[in-house]
Formats: C-alpha cells, structure tokens, sequence
C-alpha cells in the first residue's frame, strides 16, 4: 500500500513529529511504501538544517534526511508556511534576499498543491497533529 | 470503518469526548503519546473505553510512561507495526488531536 | 487515478492557533486542483463561521471572508455539527456562508463516507 504523512507538529516540541517517523519506518519494514511527507504548519521545522540538539538528543531533521535518502522518500515542507518560520531553500533566499538558507538535505519546498498531488495518488494519509 | 487516532490525554482536550461522539460500533480506537493514559482501567473515563471492540494503545508509548504494570483491561496494546495493519485494515483514518 | 473523496475536518476556533486558518487554506488548494471535497465543522470549529468578525485589532486576516468566498470556489459541501451548533446557541442567520447540519448519531456515518479525513 502507499502512504503518504502528513506532519503538524513542531520537532522538540511535540511527541507527534517522533511517531510519525517511527510510522515511517514501521510502514517501510511492512513492506509498504512513502509516496510523501508534507511537513505543514510548525512541521516545517522539521526541515531546518541548523537545529543544533545535544548530543544525547536525536538530530529531527537529520534523521528524516537519511530516511529520504535511504528509501527515496519525497519530503516537502509547505512554502507558504515554510518562508514565514524562516525555513528557506537556495533558491527563496535569493528572491528574499536573505543572507542564507537552511533547508535540510532531501527535503524541498513546494505549496500545498503537493499535498493534494499525495493525497491522489496514495492508499492513505495519516495526519500526526501537533 | 474508521480508524480514529487520538493523541492528547481525555483531560487535556476535547479530543477523546468529540471522536467518541463520533464513534460507531465497528470503527477502530487507537490511543497513542499522553492519550494512553486513558486506557488505564483507573482512568477516570475507563467507562467511556472499557470494554468496547476494537480499542488499542501503542506499546511503546505505555512503556515510555511508566504504565505497563498497569492493568489496561480490555485495550488491547499494540506495537508501531501493528500501528500500520490497522490503518491498513481502515478506512477512512481520522486524527485527533 | 480516480479523485479521492476528501473530508477536512475542523475543530479549532479561529485565530488562537493558525491550524483554523490553514485547514481553509487546503480546501482552497483542493478546489483549485478541482478534487471533490467536504468541509465539516465539529465543536469549537463551528465558531470559525460566525459572521461579523473584526480581526484588524489582533492584526490577522479576516477568517470569515476566506469562508465567505467558498462558493467562489464551489466548496459548497459545508457540513455542522449540530449539537455544537446547539449547545452554542447559534442559528444559522449567525453564518457567513450555508452549512448543512448534521445529527450526532448521523456524525460517524457521513465520515466513513470519505477515502481521506484530513484534520485541523
């Protein structure tokens, strides 16, 4: 079956952004597929490359990289609730002229039109509320 | 049937009270992060989730907080991909949070 | 592919957290990608559609004329929870736009009748 997630909650805020990967992963070892992650409202922070945890603290962002990376999972975090928290890609900090970018390996930024693509062409979509 | 997923403790929202309101006999319950606590028969709303079909909590999350000597009566407790048979097995699935 | 039948579901008043907020903004999305989809507003959710808010004091968009422009959009399959309606006292002269009330006991049904619920 295929999956897609949609994600809400803010990363070291909410337990939810931790379900939804241990979901990830356990739909994966079922022999399911991800068709996408949508990271919308505070989710968005699960895409900043420059969160900074402790070391006994997992790195959010890095791990969702590495399981994009691993599996080849499409993870977009919402533009238009992206820009606002100061999640931004390459290319928004040019057109914002802004002095850098954060956006996470393996993530992009897209508007909401992905969520809709997702919820067409998956099985489910499982919301994790914040 | 409906698989209805809620996250937040009976006395933090609303959350557990509205998805039961809309709750038909045949539909899935399952209870994960702070709304586990709800599935102890000690609860002050084990009334409103003892003894139905078909009401889960995730292991991991009873664990976590200190509850598996806790007798959860008749919620059956499951793990992550158990998680992902019953979202499997329903449709539509609906969070509540 | 065949289009999802898409139910959002929303049950945050407006304004105290954006989720009230963005929730429109997906019905809006889905409209412009032209998928069937319901909106159904359950307990405090239903404030969301009262008439005659003024949000220039708190400095945030009009949530209510976002809703007003719905039918522009031809969402019109807006659906209330009736007993929130009730225990609220409100009427529908109250409302920006139509919404079709629904029974408790015919709450569960109507849900089951979505591919997707997405909540807010």
């Amino acid at each position: 079956m295929q999956f897609s997630l949609l994600i809400l909650g803010s990363p070291y805020s909410s337990q939810s952004v931790g379900t939804a990967h241990r979901f990830a992963e356990a739909t994966l070892e079922s022999g399911h597929s991800l068709y996408r992650i949508f990271f919308y409202h505070d989710g968005v922070y699960c895409g900043n490359q420059l969160s900074c945890p402790p070391q006994d603290e997992p790195n959010i962002p890095a791990q969702w990289s590495a399981l994009a990376a691993q599996h080849d999972i499409d993870l977009v975090v919402c533009i238009a609730s992206a820009l606002k928290r100061g999640v931004i890609d390459s290319d928004e900090a040019e057109r914002y002229e802004q002095s850098a970018a954060n956006l996470a390996a393996n993530f992009s930024i897209s508007g909401l039109g992905q969520l809709i693509d997702a919820n067409i062409h998956s099985d489910r979509v499982i919301t994790f509320g914040p | 049937m409906t698989l209805h997923i809620v996250n937040k403790s009976p006395d933090q929202t609303q959350c557990l009270k509205d998805c039961l309101r809309v709750f038909r006999p045949g539909d899935g319950l399952l209870l994960i992060e702070d709304a586990v606590y709800g599935a102890l028969v000690n609860s002050p709303y084990a009334a409103l989730l003892q003894n139905r079909p078909l009401v889960y909590a995730l292991i991991a999350d009873i664990e976590a907080r200190g509850l598996s000597a806790m007798d959860t009566g008749s919620i059956k407790r499951i793990n992550d991909k158990q998680f992902v048979d019953l979202t499997v097995q329903h449709s539509p699935v609906q969070s509540w949070y | 592919m065949a289009p999802k039948r898409t139910l959002i579901v929303c049950r945050k008043p407006p304004y105290g957290n954006a989720l009230a907020r963005e929730a429109l903004d997906v019905a809006l999305t889905a409209a412009v990608f032209e998928q069937p989809l319901a909106m159904l507003f359950i307990g405090d959710g239903v404030w969301q559609l009262l008439d005659q808010q003024d949000s220039a004091g708190i400095k945030q968009k009009n949530h209510s004329k976002v809703i007003s422009a719905f039918p522009l959009y031809e969402l019109t399959e807006l659906y209330i929870d009736a007993d929130a309606m009730q225990q609220r006292q409100l009427s529908h002269d109250h409302f920006v736009v139509a919404v079709k009330p629904l029974a408790a006991d015919e709450l569960g049904d109507f849900i089951a009748r979505f591919d997707t619920v997405l909540s807010f």
